[in-house]
């Protein structure tokens, strides 16, 4: 299926929801997203990966990104059997950045939304373990994000050299 | 030997003294060739050269090593159980060298010519067990104490199957005691235990496949009783850094690393003396005499370490329970029905 | 009779035997955890009730640095450090984003030259996985084989760009160098020479009793479970499923060889254990060499630099490309703002994804099982981390 008939699909889906937020950017270059509401990125992706036309079983890469104001997930979506692939956005503010859990839908998004919790600080409700996973557990701040402080010191350490 | 030392010097505490040193004087020696022998041995089989520089083609490396190992630091955990620490390398090498005692290296020499000689050499290298507990324990590390349980599992264990092995050579033979046992065995390769002792042609043709079992199962069990691959569990490099050694540096590892040595070749001799005719040479009159007798009893004991380390370095290591599986539902029966059919047959 | 077996054993004072789980760190420095990984691990026993992993402690803040280059090329070095060991597959990942991006058309020669670097990077860390793989498991010889092996294919990178291990060699748009006159002979000759290295290995290790009797009943990861933990290369293919990025999602020229992707059978034991992934590992190692022997036979002239852009500078968008590295799909997620600095590499590494199905595969077994599977995940710490 073409992004543009998955996103007709998923509209088609979603009509009865209206916040669901879906909106189609399929001119994007390179790759055509699909953008979503945080608040109900789990039923759409229990959807993806249910629905006999879509079989999105895969997801590849889950990843935050810094929109100065806004924090964005990305969500690259794959299908084994239909071998076709969707990009999924969803976009919250920088003070409430709460994002639905999929980790009960692709079990390998668990070390990914905590790897965008710790260098983003997105706080991804309804997972089972959020902490941090490639910094220290006791470190302050979000690293990859535009605005971020260097801190001074860690634990009596001196931090720039 | 005894007398001979005796007649030179007279005060007998002194002669006893002697003649409880003398393995020592040989084990010295041997623990720098074994270790040439084991690197030498691996780096070929593994399509390399190993050292080269250290005197002509690196036989000075092993004085290197152990010049190295003298002179590290010798620490003790804070934590550590100090007393059972210190102690655990040298209860280790005393269970390996009291073996000595009863090994008969050639007609002249042997260090106490008991009546019980293998019976005693299996109970007093279980000493060494007791070691390897105290060394896992008193190194207050999740890891050596790891290491010292999986070590006293498979030694006690291995034991059993290697009890049968010898069991059925002291059936054949009629003896335990080493001396007498490599005396019977004099008279040419025909005579040695793996090919039926002195019985008759008919009986021998019977007894012979059940002899290599037999020393199929000593053997295999000697290497669990070692501790070397394929059952290094205790010292599984991979999983558990060194195993009940890691908190070991400078001499007491060196006191441990020279007690596996000399514990490898003791019981090489073992299955030397057990089934190979042990001081006896294989022609029947050729090269016999004290000093020919104990080339022979070191060439053949030498023999089965470089076999020992050939094995190392080919296969990989077993788990836990595969070991036990083996020891106690392949080894044992094994031994066992061979036992059993031996004794069949010697009482017809 | 049935009370006694299941009764909990009392000491001499009538009171239970406590008998607790134990907490035992499989630390950062580990011979066996391939890297700095910390593993804590609970144990009964030897059996392990529950593995933690604890990761970052290689971690190198490499994409926060993308985002402060001034040009694209330059973050080729940093990717070639992510996973040390398959460098060059870790810049071709990189390469075929970029270019997707950029829509640059690289020449014909380039890709040749590019698919059998890949292939030869392949065979080097497979040649790695395994070795260290029998070391973990006891075997010390084999990895020496793999080790001699390997200097041949490493011989072949230095001629070429001067660089053993990290080789900053293919860049966006071209290669840094052409391959020099005598490359095609050599690595002719050590296909040649490698052929019957595969069979000896097989022989001495793979199917080995004791190996195969480590190996084949651990680490069963079934293929629902690996679809949905989205694990990638030899291990999905060791579950039993068909899936191989360089044919499924073709990226390249691939499609212009014939070779056959390696699949786990289930030969030894239930299907995606550590032997079938062992396995998949060892004849990816052949088809690999099959495509490295039809690609020299079909390199075009060509100069390797002339589609190398002066200036890099995308226009705004995003691009998410993903590639076939030995350890699984390799994909960059690269986004745009127009400048010539990235605005943001994410870099889906397969190691990173591949542990994190640790829990689930390594739980109820012995903790020399822990170490089989580890060793048959095949992760290399400085991807996990970045």
């Amino acid at each position: 299926m073409t992004p543009q008939e998955i996103a007709e699909r998923l509209s088609a889906k979603f009509s009865g929801l209206p916040d669901a937020g879906i909106e189609a950017k399929l001119d994007n270059p390179v790759d055509p997203a699909i953008r979503v509401s945080p608040d109900h990125i789990l039923e759409i992706a229990k959807f993806l990966r249910d629905d006999e036309e879509c079989l999105f079983d895969f997801l590849s890469c889950l990843s935050g990104v810094d929109l100065k104001g806004k924090l964005s997930v990305v969500y690259q979506l794959f299908s084994m059997a239909k071998r076709h692939k969707i990009t999924l956005k969803v976009e919250v503010p920088v003070d409430a950045p709460n994002v639905q859990s999929v980790e009960s839908i692709w079990k390998t998004a668990n070390w990914h939304e905590r790897e965008a919790f710790d260098l983003y600080g997105i706080n991804f409700t309804g997972h089972p373990d959020l902490r941090r996973i490639l910094l220290p557990y006791d470190w302050e701040g979000h690293p990859l994000r535009k605005d971020y402080q260097v801190p001074e010191y860690y634990n009596g350490m001196k931090v720039p050299y | 030997m005894e007398q001979f030392l005796t007649s030179l010097i007279g005060e007998p505490l002194l002669v006893h003294v002697i003649m409880a040193a003398i393995p020592l004087l040989f084990i010295l020696p041997y623990a720098l060739v074994v270790i040439y022998l084991e690197m030498k041995i691996a780096a070929h089989m593994q399509d390399r050269v190993a050292y080269m520089r250290t005197g002509w083609h690196g036989t000075l490396q092993p004085i290197a090593d152990m010049l190295k190992l003298l002179q590290k630091e010798d620490t003790v955990p804070a934590a550590a159980d100090k007393f059972l620490f210190i102690l655990a390398p040298y209860i280790v090498f005393i269970g390996t060298y009291a073996a000595f005692a009863a090994l008969p290296f050639s007609p002249a020499f042997i260090g106490s010519n008991i009546n019980i000689g293998i019976f005693y050499i299996v109970a007093i290298s279980s000493l060494v067990v007791v070691g390897l507990l105290m060394a896992g324990w008193a190194s207050n590390n999740k890891w050596s104490l790891f290491g010292a349980l999986r070590s006293a599992a498979q030694i006690v264990s291995y034991e059993i199957p290697s009890a049968f092995a010898i069991l059925g050579v002291v059936m054949l033979a009629g003896t335990m005691s080493l001396q007498e046992l490599s005396s019977l065995q004099t008279g040419g390769i025909t005579h040695w235990m793996i090919l039926g002792g002195t019985l008759p042609l008919m009986k021998k043709l019977i007894v012979v496949p059940l002899m290599l079992i037999l020393f199929l199962v000593y053997y295999i069990s000697s290497m669990a009783e070692v501790n070397r691959t394929p059952f290094d569990i205790p010292e599984a490099e991979s999983e558990l850094v060194q195993g009940y050694n890691t908190e070991y540096s400078g001499m007491k590892f060196a006191i441990f690393y020279l007690a596996e040595y000399a514990n490898l070749f003791a019981v090489s001799a073992v299955a030397t003396v057990l089934f190979f005719g042990g001081w006896a040479s294989p022609f029947a009159s050729v090269m016999t005499g004290p000093f020919w007798s104990a080339f022979w009893f070191i060439t053949k004991g030498m023999l089965f370490v470089c076999l020992n380390i050939w094995l190392r370095w080919t296969l990989p290591r077993l788990r836990v329970d595969q070991l036990m599986y083996m020891s106690w539902k392949v080894l044992t029966p094994f031994a066992f029905v061979c036992v059993l059919a031996l004794g069949l047959v010697l009482v017809w | 009779m049935a009370e006694i077996i299941t009764a909990s054993p009392r000491t001499s004072s009538g009171k239970p035997l406590r008998t607790e789980e134990m907490i035992i760190n499989m630390g950062p420095q580990h011979p066996s955890t391939h890297g700095v990984l910390r593993l804590e691990l609970v144990v009964d026993g030897e059996i392990v009730v529950d593995v933690i992993p604890h990761i970052g402690y290689l971690h190198r803040c490499f994409e926060k640095h993308c985002e402060h280059m001034t040009n694209y090329q330059q973050v080729i070095p940093y990717v070639d450090r992510m996973d040390y060991v398959c460098s060059m597959n870790n810049e071709f990942a990189f390469v075929v984003a970029a270019e997707r991006l950029l829509k640059i058309q690289v020449p014909e020669r380039v890709e040749y030259i590019r698919v059998i670097m890949a292939e030869l990077q392949r065979i080097a860390s497979h040649l790695i996985a395994v070795g260290t793989y029998g070391i973990d498991i006891g075997a010390f010889t084999p990895f020496l084989y793999c080790f001699r092996d390997r200097e041949k294919i490493l011989d072949l990178f230095e001629m070429t760009c001067g660089a053993r291990l990290l080789y900053n060699y293919m860049w966006i748009g071209g290669l840094s160098h052409d391959i020099p006159a005598d490359f095609v002979a050599k690595a002719k000759e050590f296909c040649e020479y490698f052929k019957p290295q595969i069979r000896d290995f097989n022989n001495l290790l793979t199917y080995n009793e004791i190996f195969v009797k480590r190996t084949a009943n651990t680490g069963v990861l079934p293929a629902d479970v690996a679809i949905n933990y989205a694990c990638s290369g030899p291990m999905l293919r060791g579950s039993g499923v068909e899936w191989d990025l360089r044919r499924d999602d073709p990226y390249s020229i691939y499609h212009k060889f014939e070779w056959d992707v390696a699949v786990g059978k289930g030969e030894m034991g239930p299907v995606g254990s550590c032997w079938d992934r062992h396995i998949v590992r060892m004849k990816e190692m052949e088809q690999s060499v099959r495509i490295i022997e039809q690609a020299l036979a079909q390199i075009p002239d060509g100069d390797v630099q002339s589609a190398i852009p002066k200036r890099i500078r995308p226009n705004p968008g995003e691009v998410y490309a993903r590639t076939e590295s030995p350890r699984g799909e390799l994909g960059f997620y690269i986004v745009s703002d127009g400048s010539g600095t990235p605005y943001r590499i994410k870099a889906r590494s397969p190691g990173f994804v591949n542990l994190s199905v640790i829990n689930e595969i390594a739980r109820g077994g012995m903790i020399a099982d822990l170490v089989a599977i580890i060793g048959s995940i095949d992760i290399v710490l400085g991807e996990v981390d970045r």
